[in-house]
């Protein structure tokens, strides 16, 4: 069952289309990944999911329910933390989860609200007041909050901001616990693609407000198709020689070097070509990478 | 509020009537010895009260009052709990005041109707410079030897009107009723000390225009009369 | 609801801000009550030379009643900058701090947030009102006794006796509370309009002062609006003390001169409430949060 469903859903500021009619759904247990470039829409995107903003037209479901006539009743099962983790500075961990967890019909107790602050790695800190954070163990304090109630449905923008590397592993083994193995449903944006490439099962890619790729990472990341980075002694030459024979349609636009996506079984015929062609090789590197892919398809879209 | 006249008027108009009045001096005097002698039966009195302020720019009710008096002069009102006002000076311009002094010149002045009654109508003028008051005009009845009214014109305190009412302690020339009459001046405080903007309240305006008369009356209820009150009641 | 409001105020009162208002009352009441007791009869007696000329004034004037009637009208005129720095920060406030978003991601309607956080902000507002009338009337009263009250207003003077007086400051203290609501309603509107603290607080007192000074002025062309405006009926506290008289002229006892006129009043400040707090919840539901 889809746990979110968008159909149509576009959001003009003015004459700016900051959504422009996006259509995606996130099933079950899934880690649902959100790509895009600053300034794609995905915020927008999340805050109309959350009801935040109000969508110029289109509809959101969520657990099969219309969010604009169940709100309230969807609101309970989710859990969210929106962009950077802004909190009252004059209270203590401990008092943002309590105060939270009052606004839930579950019953939240203090077993659970430790158990919460174990789990994002505060529970030392809990008594003291959030003015004394830095921006990782505040962080870490909204990623609490959007899960001190237990939700089905956790929404999470750039939930591993300003934490260092051990926190960024903590919480992407957190998400992966929670899908895993609680069979929560994760949707998750995040800039660091080589996070979101270890841990979710799907991504959307959004850029200038419209899809330009969703499906499971694996089928989007075609093993049957590298990206080929070639390293020569002359560039101008190389491209010639990409562009006259049959890899132009392979070739990317990049600026940081030359860069194809091609099968892999025609990787041979295009260092034969290039030695032929008389060009010093230096080295050709094969990857397959999301940031790849992402590029890929963002600098097409361009 | 009257002018006060000044000591060389007083003397010169104290100069003239002796001289003038001195055979009706012999006349009038034992109408005023009466009156003290009736006066003087009293040596103090603590009486109780009804005291009502009927001052145009002064809202106030009616309050209980006790009145201490002792020989010669000594007067004092109080209010039973709570704030009192009473005419600055007036009341201690009353008749046992007046003339427990013995100081002073009494001059016949006619007889005038007042309420149904004719009283004779005597001008006091002091002798003595230390009294706070200029001249006195009394009405009293000469069959029962009360005095009605009084008009008194004092140094600092403008002009009295005091008339009585008596009852059953009449006969001690203790009134019932005793209303002081006197003019008022111009009530009014800067709006920016009352902190009041807006619109003034019209009833209010009118009535300080309309009448610039104060009247302060005190009903007694009961008398205690020659039972000692201690000076420092006063 | 209950739970919204309980929240509220407890980030309220967890807010070292909200204690300045108490603080400041405190400080202003006690440092005037000081200056009264110390050389209260010099002022006594400017206020009263018009009738000292006429009249002796005997009894306790300077009286704790008295003294909070002053400090009532010093205060009620300063109080609601107090009120606006928090009912105007209610909503702006989280916006600026970025929490907004959390609390509009509960399962709760905005309509809901709106009304919890206008309760807990006019608890807040009356609970400022009890401890100004607990510093002002009932320390007042310790300190300098009690007696009538003695009161010179512009053109006239009440003296109300000292057993009637209770009474008729409990029902100017109901009746304040109606117009800091008032204010804290105002700066509600102010604070779901804005994006920052300082704005809708700026703002509310500058709307209080505009509209104060149209309500104050004498000028022909603004007498149509006046009726309509809050501040015209702000300070009707003060006709509780205010007392009818007979054909006599004489007080009559436990009586208010103009009831229609605080009748009026209340409904109109009651009527601005329900205004300014349905404009909150209207805005506040359309806007998007985008901070």
């Amino acid at each position: 069952m889809a746990v979110i469903q968008v159909q149509d859903l576009s959001k003009h500021f003015g004459t700016l289309k900051a959504v422009d009619q996006l259509s995606f759904s996130v099933n079950a247990g899934e880690v649902f990944g959100f790509l895009g470039q600053n300034g794609s829409g995905k915020s927008t995107t999340i805050r109309m999911l959350l009801s935040l903003i109000h969508p110029t037209s289109g509809h959101i479901e969520l657990f099969g329910k219309s969010m604009e006539a169940n709100r309230n009743v969807i609101l309970e099962e989710v859990g969210a933390i929106i962009e950077r983790p802004d909190l009252y500075p004059y209270l203590t961990a401990r008092e943002h989860l309590q105060l939270f967890a009052k606004l839930r019909s579950k019953q939240i107790n203090a077993a659970r609200i430790n158990e919460t602050l174990s789990k994002v790695g505060l529970l030392e800190r809990s008594k003291d007041k959030v003015q004394t954070f830095s921006l990782g163990m505040k962080q870490r304090l909204g990623i609490a909050i959007a899960l001190v109630h237990n939700p089905s449905l956790i929404i999470l923008d750039e939930p591993t901001n300003g934490l260092d590397p051990q926190g960024i592993s903590d919480i992407r083994n957190l998400i992966k616990q929670l899908a895993q193995q609680e069979g929560k449903t994760v949707l998750v944006s995040s800039h660091l693609l080589s996070e979101i490439e270890q841990m979710a099962t799907q991504i959307m890619i959004i850029h200038k407000g419209q899809k330009i790729a969703e499906g499971p990472i694996q089928k989007l990341l075609d093993p049957n198709k590298m990206v080929v980075q070639v390293k020569t002694t002359n560039d101008a030459q190389t491209l010639q020689v990409i562009l006259s024979g049959s890899f132009s349609n392979y070739l990317l636009q990049r600026t940081d070097g030359i860069h194809l996506r091609m099968p892999d079984d025609e990787i041979p015929l295009l260092n034969a070509s290039l030695v032929n062609a008389g060009v010093g090789l230096i080295s050709v590197e094969t990857r397959n990478s999301l940031e790849d892919y992402f590029l890929q398809v963002t600098s097409n879209s361009n | 509020m009257y002018k006060k006249p000044t000591l060389l008027i007083k003397y010169g108009l104290l100069t003239i009537l002796f001289f003038l009045n001195s055979n009706l001096q012999a006349q009038v005097d034992p109408l005023i010895e009466r009156v003290s002698q009736k006066l003087g039966l009293v040596n103090d009195y603590v009486a109780e009260g009804v005291m009502k302020t009927d001052v145009s720019f002064i809202k106030a009710s009616l309050g209980k009052v006790k009145v201490y008096f002792k020989k010669p002069n000594l007067l004092k009102v109080k209010k039973e709990g709570g704030i009192s006002l009473l005419p600055k000076g007036g009341v201690s311009v009353t008749i046992n005041s007046l003339l427990n002094t013995k100081q002073y010149i009494a001059l016949p002045a006619g007889t005038q109707e007042y309420n149904g009654k004719t009283l004779r109508v005597i001008k006091l003028v002091p002798t003595d410079d230390k009294l706070d008051w200029v001249i006195s005009t009394l009405w009293i009845d000469p069959t029962d030897a009360l005095v009605y009214k009084t008009f008194t014109t004092t140094k600092e305190n403008g002009s009295y009107e005091i008339t009585m009412e008596y009852g059953s302690y009449a006969n001690l020339g203790l009134p019932s009723k005793i209303i002081f009459a006197f003019n008022t001046k111009d009530y009014k405080l800067p709006n920016g000390i009352t902190l009041e903007f807006g619109d003034e309240d019209p009833t209010s305006k009118q009535k300080a225009l309309k009448n610039k008369k104060g009247r302060i009356e005190i009903t007694y209820t009961n008398y205690v009369i020659n039972k000692g009150v201690s000076n420092t009641m006063f | 609801m209950k739970e919204i409001i309980s929240i509220e105020l407890y980030k309220v009162f967890r807010r070292p801000r909200t204690y300045i208002a108490f603080g400041a009352i405190a400080a202003l009441i006690m440092v005037i009550q000081f200056g009264l007791k110390m050389d209260g009869q010099s002022y006594a007696g400017f206020l009263m030379k018009d009738i000292n000329d006429t009249l002796t004034v005997d009894g306790n004037v300077l009286n704790g009643y008295l003294i909070c009637y002053i400090l009532l009208q010093l205060l009620l005129v300063h109080v609601p900058l107090l009120v606006a720095l928090i009912a105007a920060d209610m909503i702006s406030g989280e916006a600026n701090l970025g929490t907004l978003r959390l609390l509009f991601t509960t399962p709760y309607s905005r309509t809901q947030w709106v009304i919890g956080k206008f309760v807990a902000a006019s608890i807040y507002t009356i609970v400022l009102l009890i401890w100004l009338a607990f510093l002002a009337l009932f320390v007042s009263m310790w300190i300098f006794g009690t007696d009538d009250l003695f009161l010179m207003k512009s053109n006239y003077v009440v003296l109300i006796q000292e057993k009637d007086v209770l009474w008729r400051y409990v029902g100017a203290f109901v009746f304040a509370s109606f117009s800091l609501l008032t204010v804290t309603s105002l700066g509600f509107l102010m604070s779901s309009i804005a994006n920052n603290s300082i704005g809708p607080i700026v703002g509310t007192m500058s709307a209080i002062v505009f509209f104060t000074i149209l309500s104050t002025l004498n000028i022909p062309l603004f007498s149509i609006i006046k009726p309509y405006l809050f501040t015209t009926h702000m300070n009707n506290w003060k006709e509780f003390f205010d007392i009818k008289v007979d054909e006599n002229n004489e007080a009559i006892y436990g009586t208010i001169l103009n009831i229609a006129k605080i009748k009026t009043s209340l409904i109109v400040l009651t009527l601005h409430i329900i205004l300014f707090v349905t404009a909150s919840v209207i805005i506040t539901k359309r806007k998007d949060i985008l901070s």
